[in-house]
């Protein structure tokens, strides 16, 4: 497989520029979404930027509304243009350009080398299909498997994220299926064709606490089998503290922080963080006061000049209002938006 | 499934009986002389009027007229006629001409309707969408006996394509005209129900998840997104059953097709209202029946349902 | 009062009062834009002060000075529409076939909308036995197509006057919204809002009148404005095929009727009633997709 691709990107070489060794598995760089709804332009993601190593687990977080989702569908090339238009900026798989490349071969890519799982696994399987179809579907389409091969496949993979008497399930529809299987059957898809890249889009949230745990192990344990990377979006701390690597905060679009998660979690860089951290119960800061952030997340399609987390801010300034703050590194791998990063950092 | 027909056959009966009571009712419980009721203010001599009370045992108590009358029904009887001739005689060789016409129509309005449909659901807000928008608008503003005046004036006087009237040409020419206008109305309703049902699809869960399978265009659309757009449809497609049945009437009736339809029609104006009774009771109950059978495939197209 | 009845109270008001005022209040900022909205309003504004005030329109009342010499002529400067079969002015009999056409469109739809609320929120909100006596009467009725249904009850019905016709056409017309309106009760009866009412000890009749009708009624207010058009056709359906209203009466449909054996030679006969009669309905079609659209922004 991988001696495969290797000799395709070798040909590639006198057309594209060789990929560098360094060169990250995926690389996002000041990514710009805007949606055009009722004559009214929405900023949805306004300069994201992050990147992704092979076996590296990513987290996204951010409240709903803070772009995440949008993201997420613009690396993965499925959002609906118009009314969405990705102004400017670059996601780059291994080295590769995939903004601009034709419909063609960003399709190729899709399941191949990145997938994708959805939040909500009931309204993302198709009702008429049965789940064992669907996943068939892609050793069908993709590998041009006869309909014995792509079953037998099928449920090798539906055995192998855990699903029970996975051959007699394979005729089942989505809503035969309890929440938790269903996400097993929507990963299994995404998984079937070992792709380098898996982004994870609130895999857990429509899911029971115990499930959650289950189907987060599920993940992690699949991810270091393939090796792949995972971007894990999500707006639940809780889910993140077990398994990212490394942690982006989003707000209104854009990148608040990001850093190593322990970093993160240990030193705050941006009041925003610091607000999520003191407004949720954590085990390793018993008795601490419960802060709610105060305020709501602005109107993407009218967003505050400056610092888009001023209104909302304790620690405001008139150059709040004035400036909208850089990404500034604090820390090795850690930075953040925000005019007093470093005293935040510090305190 | 087993479980979804079997429920489904039960709803039936009620809906069967309760039904052809009704028609029964409204027909022959009225106030007043049924019989002559049912011949308007045209001369009926007594001793006929007597003999078709007796026929259609109007002195017994209502429901068991009823239950004698659906006696009959169940054996194919469906009355008499004024002159004593029976009415499932008189419309013995004019099913397969209603049978014929109805099919047509229902083609029709199945390929073109859908077609037109998909295409505007698929250009939502452009140009095609509003074509087809306001032309099926256009055509459910009109009652179908225009439709096939207008259709007999352009095509039959002016370009003569098509016979605009008789069975000579036989089946499908001498059915197309009449085909399309009686199934112009359903074409309307099954374009716009496409088209609205395929525009809410295309933005449902599964239609993203299947393009980051990375499925083809036409496979998202084609497979991902046709089939549940259609379940609508379906259930539309055997509502307007009733609807063709009645437009056959109108449709034969213009265009003189031998028909049941036509014998309604020409009953209604020789005033003999037995006729009408018994044929249409028919027409009604055939439209019961083909709901019933587009029920049960709506079980087979969706899945969810089956297990309600 | 405790917290729990406090966020209730809370609850109740907002959900009910606020959800639905911006609704109506969002749909009328749209309606007013569209330009259809208001050619479909003028239309029937003509239409309607046709069917009330003929006299505005024509000095000729129906069936007035009717001249069997002058029969099937032409449009002229003397008879704009021609003159029909009887050679009675078309143009009189366009103008006084307004009413009953619109009277028999808007009555039916009224009471078939009444019964449809009615019984529909009854129906949707104590479910049981009486929502399923209710469900099965109307798929009963609903097996009675429209043109069929009429056809045969009308066929020996005592009377073809405008109220025999009204009462017959309610009778095969209130399935559909009475299906709509008990799903729509159905769906607003568990929200939030209404739970909240619940609790706070409002009266059934005030949940139900205060609450859920008027979150519940927006979908059945367009098909009834739907309704209208589709009575008017069929009605003229009816009285094409003769079990409609009868001659002395006027109406577009009987003119059409009429017109069955003359239009391919005199097409003025076809032409002026049914213009009047699409654009009619034409006109009710657009304001309830227009309705629909203003009140249902996703559709758009």
């Amino acid at each position: 497989m991988t001696g495969e691709r290797d000799t395709a990107a070798g040909l590639a070489a006198e057309a594209v520029p060789a990929p560098r060794p360094a060169e990250p598995l995926l690389a996002v760089d000041d990514l710009h979404v805007r949606f055009r709804v009722r004559g009214r332009d929405v900023h949805a993601v306004n300069g994201l930027s992050y990147t992704l190593a092979e076996g590296e687990t990513v987290a996204v977080l951010g409240e709903s509304g803070s772009g995440k989702s949008v993201a997420a569908q613009a690396v993965m090339g499925i959002l609906d243009v118009p009314p969405a238009r990705i102004e400017r900026g670059s996601v780059r798989l291994r080295g590769e350009e995939l903004l601009g490349l034709p419909e063609r071969r960003r399709r190729e890519y899709r399941g191949e080398r990145i997938s994708m799982i959805f939040q909500d696994a009931l309204t993302a399987l198709n009702p008429v299909f049965t789940v064992g179809d669907q996943i068939r579907e892609m050793y069908r389409v993709h590998r041009g498997l006869g309909r014995r091969e792509a079953r037998d496949r099928a449920v090798e993979l539906m055995e192998r994220v855990r699903i029970p008497s996975a051959a007699r399930r394979f005729g089942d529809h989505p809503h035969q299926f309890s929440g938790g299987m269903r996400q097993r059957a929507m990963i299994a898809m995404a998984l079937a064709l070992e792709p380098d890249v898996l982004i994870a889009d609130e895999p857990t949230t429509a899911l029971d606490v115990t499930v959650q745990a289950q189907i987060m192990r599920l993940l992690a344990g699949l991810q270091e089998e393939l090796g792949m990377g995972m971007v894990l979006i999500t707006h639940d701390l809780g889910v993140v503290a077990g398994v990212a690597d490394r942690i982006v905060v989003m707000y209104a679009g854009s990148v608040a922080e990001q850093a190593p998660a322990r970093e993160l979690y240990a030193r705050p860089a941006h009041p925003y963080t610091r607000g999520l951290l003191t407004s949720v119960p954590r085990l390793d800061r018993r008795g601490g006061p419960l802060v709610p952030i105060k305020g709501a997340p602005p109107d993407p399609a009218a967003l505050p000049p400056g610092c888009p987390f001023r209104p909302r801010c304790p620690r405001a300034e008139a150059v709040c209002a004035a400036e909208t703050p850089p990404l500034a590194t604090v820390a090795p791998g850690h930075a953040a938006a925000c005019h007093f990063a470093e005293e935040v950092h510090g305190a | 499934m087993w479980r979804y027909v079997v429920r489904r056959l039960l709803q039936a009966v009620p809906v069967f009986f309760g039904t052809t009571l009704l028609i029964y009712a409204m027909v022959f419980a009225l106030p007043g002389d049924p019989i002559q009721a049912l011949a308007g203010d045209k001369p009926v001599p007594e001793n006929v009027l007597r003999t078709l009370r007796d026929r259609y045992n109007l002195n017994d108590p209502l429901l068991v007229q009823y239950a004698k009358y659906m006696w009959g029904l169940a054996q194919g009887d469906l009355g008499e006629n004024y002159t004593g001739q029976s009415v499932s005689e008189m419309l013995g060789g004019r099913w397969a001409v209603t049978a014929r016409l109805a099919l047509t129509a229902w083609l029709f309005e199945l390929v073109i309707g859908i077609a037109l449909g998909v295409w505007a659901g698929l250009r939502r807000g452009r140009l095609a969408d509003t074509l087809v928008l306001g032309g099926t608008t256009l055509v459910i503003a009109v009652p179908v006996f225009v439709l096939g005046y207008i259709a007999q004036i352009v095509f039959g006087l002016h370009w003569q394509i098509f016979p605009t009237a008789g069975t000579e040409d036989g089946w499908p020419m001498s059915y197309l005209l009449p085909g399309i206008v009686l199934g112009s109305l359903g074409l309307s309703y099954v374009a716009r129900l496409t088209r609205t049902s395929l525009a809410e699809n295309l933005r449902a869960d599964y239609v993203r998840t299947a393009r980051a399978k990375g499925l083809s265009k036409a496979r998202v659309i084609g497979r991902h997104t046709l089939r549940n757009s259609l379940i609508p449809v379906v259930t539309y497609l055997g509502v307007d059953f009733g609807n063709l049945m009645g437009g056959a009437i109108v449709t034969e009736g213009i265009f003189n097709l031998p028909g049941v339809g036509q014998q309604v029609f020409q009953s209604i104006q020789l005033k003999e209202g037995p006729v009408v009774v018994g044929a249409v009771t028919v027409l009604v109950l055939i439209f019961l029946l083909v709901n019933l059978v587009v029920d049960l495939l709506y079980g087979v197209l969706d899945p969810r349902i089956r297990y309600e | 009062m405790t917290t729990k009845e406090a966020q209730a109270e809370v609850t109740a008001a907002a959900g009910g009062e606020v959800g639905r005022a911006s609704l109506w209040g969002d749909a009328w900022r749209d309606l007013r834009r569209r330009w259809i909205f208001w050619a479909s309003v003028a239309v029937l504004a003509v239409v309607a002060v046709m069917a009330t005030r003929p006299g505005l329109f024509t000095g000729t009342a129906a069936n007035e000075g009717c001249d069997p010499n002058l029969s099937k002529l032409g449009p002229s400067g003397e008879h704009w529409f021609g003159t029909d079969l009887a050679g009675c002015d078309y143009y009189a009999h366009v103008v006084h076939g307004a009413r009953p056409t619109l009277l028999i469109g808007v009555a039916v739809t009224l009471f078939a909308l009444l019964i449809a609320v009615v019984f529909g929120m009854l129906s949707g909100y104590y479910g049981g036995v009486l929502d399923a006596l209710v469900s099965r009467l109307t798929d009963v009725f609903f097996g009675l197509p429209f043109v069929l249904g009429g056809t045969v009850i009308l066929v020996a019905f005592p009377g073809h006057g405008i109220g025999a016709m009204t009462l017959v056409l309610v009778l095969l017309g209130w399935t559909t919204m009475i299906r709509i309106m008990r799903g729509q009760v159905i769906s607003v009866r568990d929200a939030d809002y209404v739970q909240a009412a619940r609790l706070l000890g409002a009266s059934d009749r005030r949940v139900m009148a205060r609450h859920i009708l008027p979150n519940a009624i927006a979908p059945v207010i367009v098909v009834a404005t739907l309704n209208v058009g589709n009575v008017i056709v069929g009605e003229a359906t009816l009285d094409f095929l003769g079990v409609g209203l009868q001659y002395p009466q006027v109406s577009w449909g009987l003119q059409l009727g009429q017109a069955k054996d003359a239009f391919m030679v005199h097409p003025h006969l076809l032409i002026f009633p049914a213009a009047f009669l699409s654009a009619t309905v034409l006109s009710f079609l657009l304001l309830g997709d227009a309705v629909r659209d203003a009140l249902d922004p996703k559709l758009r």
